[in-house]
């Protein structure tokens, strides 16, 4: 995994609340291996219309965020299936942090295994950011993981919280199968303690 | 110190911890289906295996065809599709896997049907699954997480996972039902009530009398959409009915083991003074026939309600989202839903696909008509032969409805049975999303009988009124 430590980069804001994995990306699409072009996947039916013509009203269709790395949202992003999908698309489109209010719980994880930064900001700095960034369009945002801060176009910075190991695995771009494997030991002590205990489950 | 249900499954099963509140957690039961393939790719190219093949369980579901099943692979025309079950089939026999249901075993199903009915699921385990509805098996009182393909990978090569701990919501539903009113209108209420994200990083109980009446059927119905209202998992205290149900199924202890078991799971329940970090009551006595009229399964109101008003919407993000749902479902705030006219129905999904919903839609639609095109998918094959030595496939079928096998079909539409764009549809599934059960599709969800209500009158309409005696 990549580690995350620092990205200033364009940020594009995202004003609708809720935007689920299947805005993401759709599920008729999840049967396609991840291979050159799918980027193009990421939120395809909010992106392109019915020709396939990119949307002028979608934010990543407009020329000054097109290279975002962040995305400003709402309230609940990533709520819904639980479809890892929906982190590779944003990463192979070069979405790297996106800073919300709230998560969905599942797709919060996914992005933290994979190297990508979920940032929960409140309502009203997110609010701030996202008219900030609809004034000044291609303006940029920093989010720093070390200082957990991010400085928005106008220079104001903001403290968001995330959890030290969380924070230490992406700093590092552990990957968790590692960290397991270090504790092998106990892995097996415990099954062989927990199967004696309830044997019907070994 | 008294306990939760959650602590006790919570407890038992840490491995090692980290911190204050992350541990890792013995998985005892990790359930695959086709849509696992990245996984299991990550897992191969690590040069791994699966590391527990016996505690690994693989149905295929999300990507198998509902019609000309007896052709086997041959009823698959997209190559895509066809790849899908093939590399299923493929990563199963090349891990390991014995249980595994495939598209043309007799036991084949959904995932969380399937593990259910087969006593996979019981009480007191954890029991993880690459699909965000795992908390369905919550209802026997088992600790369920829907997983991602990074940690869906871990579990495959290590049978562990780290999580961090959630916080534990009660929600008590006490009172008695009224008459038509069915374990997805109290989910439904539930949900409307907290919010799509009201449970965020929380394991929920749901608790009191009316949830304790549900039969097992009911209760995996409230315990699939806990993912709707943003739980970690939804969970239910086993009680007589769950020990009832699990007796003699093909995968629960027999003999001195079941005892041994049995006395394991009657020490699970919530300890009487154990402490929530949140707790939410209802009275299911108020309740009446719910549907979703927006585009996020919060936006649920009774059959004999309006359509809501942005302008009453508690803060700007809310009010955003659903003037977004007006447009899409082509609404006007004020409208009644009750006689809002649909265009197809459909019944099926790990929401409402078991034998107890086929049932109380075929008993709306005996003697009647659908007036609009109509299938049904059974939750799994067994469920389907089950329902045809009931004679419930005869019912549907004379009321116009399509009887299909099973999967999960339009619930995502993975399989290709899509709603056309700009067409309604009644449906017992979970989610209402935008383009969810095809690009353009504009889907209400409600109960079976609900769906079967509105199919006979091709429009959304209070089933009571078409119930015997009402």
């Amino acid at each position: 995994m990549q580690p995350f430590t620092r990205v200033t980069a364009v940020a594009a804001p995202l004003e609708l609340a809720n935007i689920d994995t299947d805005k993401i990306i759709p599920a008729r699409f999840l049967r396609r291996l991840r291979e050159p072009g799918y980027e193009k996947l990421a939120f395809h039916d909010i992106r392109y219309d019915a020709d396939g013509k990119d949307r002028p009203d979608f934010v990543l269709n407009q020329a000054p965020y097109r290279n975002a790395k962040i995305l400003v949202a709402g309230a609940n992003f990533g709520c819904g299936s639980s479809r890892e999908a929906a982190v590779y698309v944003m990463w192979d489109y070069g979405i790297r942090s996106v800073i919300a209010p709230s998560f969905g719980d599942i797709h919060y994880g996914n992005e933290l295994q994979n190297g990508m930064l979920p940032v929960v900001l409140p309502d009203a700095t997110c609010q701030k950011l996202r008219q900030q960034l609809r004034e000044k369009p291609g303006a940029q945002i920093t989010v720093d993981l070390e200082t957990q801060t991010v400085t928005g176009p106008d220079g104001a910075t903001h403290r968001f919280e995330i959890d030290p190991s969380h924070k230490e695995r992406l700093l590092k771009g552990l990957d968790d199968i590692g960290l397991v494997m270090q504790n092998i030991k106990e892995i097996e002590a415990f099954e062989k303690k927990h199967h004696a205990e309830l044997p019907w489950l070994a | 110190m008294p306990q939760t249900l959650f602590e006790k499954i919570w407890n038992r099963h840490v491995i090692v911890k980290r911190g204050e509140n992350e541990a890792l957690l013995h998985v005892d039961r990790n359930f695959v289906h086709e849509g696992s393939f990245h996984a299991f790719k990550a897992l191969a190219l690590d040069g791994r295996k699966v590391r527990k093949p016996r505690q690994t369980f693989a149905t295929a579901d999300h990507y198998v065809p509902t019609r000309n099943r007896e052709q086997g692979l041959a009823a698959v025309t997209d190559p895509e599709m066809l790849h899908m079950l093939d590399l299923f089939e493929k990563n199963a026999k090349a891990n390991g896997i014995e249980n595994y249901f495939g598209l043309e075993h007799p036991q084949q199903g959904i995932v969380h049907v399937v593990g259910p009915e087969l006593g996979i699921t019981q009480p007191g385990l954890i029991i993880t699954c690459g699909d965000s509805h795992t908390s369905t098996h919550g209802a026997f009182g088992a600790y369920a997480v829907g997983i991602g393909a990074s940690q869906l990978k871990q579990i495959l090569a290590t049978q562990c996972l780290w999580q961090k701990k959630p916080k534990t919501l009660r929600v008590t539903v006490d009172g008695t039902a009224p008459a038509g009113v069915t374990a997805k209108d109290i989910v439904l209420a539930i949900i409307a009530k907290i919010g799509t994200a009201g449970g965020t990083g929380h394991a929920i109980e749901f608790a009191g009398e009316a949830i304790r009446a549900l039969t097992m059927e009911g209760r995996l119905t409230v315990c699939n959409m806990a993912i709707e209202a943003g739980a970690r998992s939804g969970m239910i205290a086993p009680d007589e009915k769950t020990y009832a149900y699990l007796a003699g199924r093909e995968f629960t202890p027999r003999g001195l083991m079941w005892d041994k078991a049995l006395l394991f799971w009657q020490s699970l329940p919530t300890d009487a003074g154990a402490r929530f970090d949140r707790e939410v009551t209802l009275d299911a006595a108020t309740l009446a026939p719910m549907i979703t009229w927006g585009t996020s399964p919060e936006e649920a109101i009774s059959i004999n309600a309006a359509v809501p008003d942005p302008a009453m919407a508690s803060d700007a993000d809310r009010r955003s989202h659903m003037e977004q749902a007006l447009r899409y479902m082509d609404l006007a705030p004020g409208t009644p839903v009750d006689g809002l006219k649909i265009h197809r129905a459909f019944i099926g999904t790990c929401t409402n696909g078991r034998i107890e919903d086929l049932r109380a839609a075929a008993a709306v639609l005996k003697g009647r008509k659908s007036v609009v095109p109509a299938w049904v998918s059974p939750g799994s094959s067994t469920i389907k032969r089950q329902a045809e030595a009931e004679g419930l496939d005869k019912i549907f079928i004379a009321a116009g409805f399509d009887w299909r096998a099973s999967g999960c079909s339009s619930c995502a539409a993975m399989n290709g049975d899509s709603v056309p764009a700009g067409e309604r549809c009644a449906s017992t599934s979970n989610r209402n999303f935008e383009g969810r059960q095809g690009k353009g599709a504009r889907t209400h969800l409600m109960s079976p009988a609900m769906v079967a209500a509105a199919a006979v009158t091709g429009k959304l309409t209070d089933v009571r009124k078409l119930m015997q005696g009402a």
